[in-house]
């Protein structure tokens, strides 16, 4: 690996984990449950990306294998959480 | 030559997900966040793994790395549209252009 490559590879990694924090800040700020729920979606997608940047740094191609499982299970928390919200709010529509 | 392709392919991939992650952060109402966020985090994803692709450069990893971006370029707009819907159904406040907002009655 070339020192281009490793400055490269430093710079992205960092850039990505900056994304992954400020997903974090509107996580724990977020005045609703939808801000929260874009911004899980977005550290998810961060953490993919992370893990094609590790893939790179250790030179072990099993990174991508975790990737996909968590962009899996990534989607399926992303439609049950919208589904729970939708569901919340008809709740308390029938309540007396 | 290939080191080139992919540090510029991975530096410009976090670079996108920097500026959508701060989309998120500084936009005013959830639906002008996702929009911030969603498509340009797919485009991100989908560069670093496109260097990670190049830089391992053999059938297996590529065929991964294009089954995880395909999974990704389907699944964003399923998602988004549910958040979307659960949000405008839930009523969140939506935000104005301060010359759109109706004025407050002046009593003089």
């Amino acid at each position: 690996m070339s020192a281009f490559l490793t400055i490269c590879l430093d710079i992205a990694t960092g850039l990505i984990l900056l994304t992954s924090a400020f997903s974090l800040l509107r996580l724990t700020i977020g005045p609703s449950l939808p801000d929260r729920v874009v911004a899980l979606d977005m550290m998810t997608v961060s953490i993919v990306a992370f893990c094609g940047l590790a893939a790179i740094r250790f030179q072990e191609a099993a990174f991508l294998d975790v990737a996909l499982a968590l962009a899996l299970v990534g989607f399926l928390a992303t439609a049950a959480l919208a589904r729970f919200a939708e569901r919340a709010r008809t709740k308390t529509e029938h309540m007396p | 030559m290939s080191d080139i392709i992919i540090g510029t392919l991975i530096v410009l991939g976090g670079l996108f997900g920097a500026i959508g992650a701060l989309g998120l952060v500084r936009m005013p109402d959830v639906l002008i966040r996702m929009h911030a966020s969603t498509k340009i985090g797919t485009l991100s994803c989908g560069m670093v793994l496109a260097g990670t692709a190049v830089f391992f450069a053999d059938g297996s990893t590529i065929v991964r790395a294009l089954l995880i971006f395909l999974f990704l370029i389907l699944t964003a707009p399923i998602g988004s549209h549910m958040i979307g819907r659960a949000a405008v159904s839930m009523g969140v406040g939506l935000w104005r252009a301060p010359e759109d907002r109706p004025r407050e009655p002046r009593d003089q």
